[in-house]
């Protein structure tokens, strides 16, 4: 038999099919049937007239809302004071600003919350805040980079181009670094907007709390209840699906500039 | 009005008729300079670096002028400045007699097209082009009148909505024009804006932007390396190196008559030779004598720099020198023939083709030999490099250190020197120039104790003593030597040169 190039994707056609495809098929059987194996939408419904399913959609996704423009708040300045700053030693302190995702993330948020503990005295006066806070911390570099990359990557002649062309530092920053920009923005919000729908871990550690859409799940599973489970998670999918082809949809098929380490 | 917008053939005419003069003279009478520069310099804070020295240039309103020079000489720095991306480290920079100097960017009634076009990938053509005109909070329908008339000057009518991607690099260039046109600057910058673009399409572009000089009446700065687009496009040429002027002159100028060695070489293929005046009108270089037009006192020191083209082949007994045909090469309109004459090159043009091998003579007519003062009488002359790697003349060794003369040099056992980057150096690659003051050398009867031999060809008395040119046999070098003794014309010597008054330089 002649060996050909096809047969290298063999094993990641079995993978595909066993992990992905498969799980998938699964999935929709679960969600799209009842305890007896009978076709239902009754799981669907139920999502939507459940006050409790409901409310931790609602409520998952104020915290990822919230959590990924505090992000972009916080990283567009910086990764733009880094990109266009004359420092010499500018990856290194990229690098700071990344280095906690190399820590333990439950010793990051353990740490976190024994802070907060100290300032607040009681984690359950400010739930909503302290989530944010936590889910903040853990996400910020999955913002700053791909920011950070898009502005160093911008070419200098076109800020000279519109400051030739009658624009001041201020009208040059909004017409052209912004827009520009705007790559790194998405694909840093991508990156933090839909993991802080599901992170459970933040909330879980903070509060021993399941009211996000990661740990509703996990809860039906842990109940047994795989239908009403599986439908979640095919609607967060869904949700998913929706989110990234919103925010595809605006791109000029610039590169994203995503560098994750 | 005639310009010079149709021929770029630098091949064969030399002395291309002085049109342009009298046309430019017309063509500016009466305008006042509209920007000037006065004793500008550049330097770098981080490295110290000059990157333009001591700038001094006038632009009349509606000239075309080009900074020339090759890559690192200053040109793009100076341009910046124009535009106000750098600020002189000294020096003033008027705009209509005002000084500009400091101001931002975007406060000069100055427009540039960049490079690499810098054309905003976010915009499509039109928003591209209505920028400028948006920052200045124009009407919306004169703005899309505007833009559209520069579209059609342009000759991209209809591409409004095209985005910047989908434009080759020849439209994108168009596109870059247009957008700074339409703010009808004073004063167009434009950066190497061709660089980027095919022969052919270049040429073209050539052409579109003098005749748009010339209907738009807008004074043009081009930034080029390209000497022929220069000649051809430019009412004004500035050739710069290493952060000075060179020269500021018309193409027929900087071509014709040449300030110094550097712009000889950089504009267009030349001879270049070393030599002294030997009488009025009269002139030696390459070991032969040659009559001139330029009235040079005699005894002075000068380069004569020939065009290949008014080089002439004879046969060996009318040529006022002879030399050896080592290469011919067909380059289309004619042929370019490469001779040795001793240790000098001499490149020609010919419409006729000739042999390698070939015994010639070599004549050139006396407005074929330009003449350049050169500051002293200093001999240069090539020194060989043997297989041990020493450096030697006529045979004879010099007791010089070729490894000193290379950056991070070192010699190794096998005798081979390696540079800085550890590779073996190219014996036959390394041209290495050697240069020693006419005081510096010897005379003597005993002809074996020099390092050459040759006959006294020429006696000037210079006052305090005298100066003697020396032609060597078969090296075809003149030497100039002074002495305080009077020898006699004819006499054969031996010239004396101690290695330690030489100084030695690596030729690219």
């Amino acid at each position: 038999m002649r060996f050909s190039r096809k047969n290298l994707g063999i094993p990641y056609a079995v993978f595909l099919l066993l992990f992905v495809l498969m799980p998938l098929a699964v999935l929709f059987y679960y969600a799209f049937t009842n305890g007896s194996g009978q076709f239902t939408l009754m799981n669907f419904i139920g999502f939507f007239t459940n006050p409790n399913t409901l409310g931790t959609l609602v409520y998952s996704f104020a915290v990822a809302f919230v959590t990924t423009v505090v992000c972009v708040l916080l990283a567009y300045p910086l990764a733009y004071i880094l990109a266009s700053s004359k420092i010499r030693a500018k990856s290194a302190v990229v690098m700071l600003f990344v280095l906690p995702m190399w820590i333990n993330f439950s010793l990051r948020i353990t740490a976190l919350k024994e802070v907060l503990i100290f300032i607040e005295g009681n984690l359950a006066m400010y739930p909503f805040t302290n989530t944010v806070i936590g889910m903040t911390y853990d996400f910020l570099p999955f913002m700053i980079l791909p920011i950070y990359t898009s502005i160093s990557r911008l070419d200098h002649s076109l800020l000279e181009a519109a400051q030739d062309l009658g624009a001041n530092e201020r009208e040059a920053f909004f017409k052209v670094t912004l827009p520009l920009s705007m790559p790194g923005v998405m694909s840093g919000v991508s990156m933090v907007f839909l993991p802080a729908m599901t992170n459970y871990v933040v909330l879980d550690m903070l509060y021993n709390s399941t009211y996000i859409m990661g740990s509703l799940i996990g809860s039906y599973f842990a109940a047994y209840y795989w239908h009403g489970g599986s439908m979640i998670a095919l609607i967060l999918l869904l949700i998913i699906c929706i989110f990234t082809l919103l925010t595809d949809s605006d791109e000029t098929g610039d590169v994203r500039g995503g560098t994750i380490l | 009005m005639e310009k010079n917008s149709g021929s770029t053939n630098l091949g064969g005419n030399a002395n291309r008729s002085g049109s342009i003069n009298s046309s430019d003279g017309a063509n500016l009478s009466g305008s006042a300079n509209i920007i000037e520069l006065k004793h500008v310099t550049k330097r770098y804070d981080d490295n110290g670096f000059v990157a333009v020295n001591d700038f001094n240039l006038e632009v009349k309103r509606g000239e075309f002028v080009t900074f020339l020079g090759p890559s690192g000489c200053g040109k793009t720095t100076t341009l910046r400045m124009i535009a106000g991306f750098d600020i002189p480290t000294s020096g003033e920079i008027l705009l209509n007699g005002k000084s500009i100097t400091s101001l931002p960017p975007y406060e000069r009634p100055i427009n540039t097209v960049f490079q690499r076009y810098a054309l905003f990938p976010h915009m499509n053509i039109f928003d591209n082009i209505a920028f400028g005109l948006r920052q200045k909070k124009m009407a919306k329908d004169v703005i899309e009148h505007k833009v559209k008339r520069m579209l059609t000057l342009v000759d991209l009518e209809g591409f409004e909505n095209r985005s910047v991607a989908t434009l080759s690099g020849g439209q994108q260039q168009r596109i870059a024009i247009a957008r700074a046109l339409v703010n009808e600057p004073e004063i167009l910058l434009l950066d190497e804006p061709l660089g980027a673009l095919d022969l052919k399409m270049r040429q073209e572009m050539q052409i579109e932007l003098k005749a748009m000089h010339d209907k738009l009446g807008i004074t043009f700065i081009y930034v080029t390396h390209d000497q022929e687009e220069a000649l051809t496009m430019s009412d004004k040429i500035v050739v710069m190196s290493e952060g000075q002027i060179q020269q500021i002159g018309t193409p027929e100028d900087v071509y014709n008559e040449p300030k110094n060695a550097f712009v000889a070489d950089f504009i267009g293929e030349s001879n270049i030779f070393s030599g002294i005046m030997t009488g009025k009108l009269r002139t030696r270089f390459c070991g032969g004598e040659f009559v001139c037009v330029d009235d040079v006192p005699e005894g002075t020191h000068i380069t004569a720099v020939i065009r290949p083209e008014d080089v002439e082949l004879t046969t060996p007994e009318q040529g006022m020198i002879r030399a050896v045909v080592t290469s011919v090469i067909f380059k289309g309109m004619h042929y370019e023939i490469t001779m040795q004459s001793g240790k000098n090159e001499i490149v020609a043009r010919s419409t006729r083709a000739a042999n390698v091998g070939d015994r010639v003579g070599i004549r050139v007519e006396p407005d074929g030999i330009h003449i350049m003062i050169a500051e002293d009488h200093t001999n240069t002359f090539l020194v060989d490099i043997n297989k041990d790697y020493r450096l030697e003349y006529n045979g004879k060794l010099l007791h010089a250190s070729l490894t000193k003369l290379i950056k991070g040099g070192k010699r190794q056992e096998d005798g081979s020197i390696v540079d800085g980057n550890g590779e073996v150096i190219d014996i036959n690659r390394l041209r290495i120039q050697a240069s020693i003051q006419p005081e510096d050398i010897e005379m003597t009867d005993n002809q074996e104790e020099g390092l050459v031999q040759g006959n006294i060809s020429n006696l000037i008395y210079l006052g305090e003593h005298y100066l003697y040119i020396i032609h060597t046999d078969d090296l075809e070098q003149d030497f100039a030597v002074y002495d305080e003794d009077l020898w006699n014309m004819g006499d054969r010597v031996g010239l004396i040169m101690p290695t330690e008054k030489m100084t030695f330089t690596i030729k690219k």
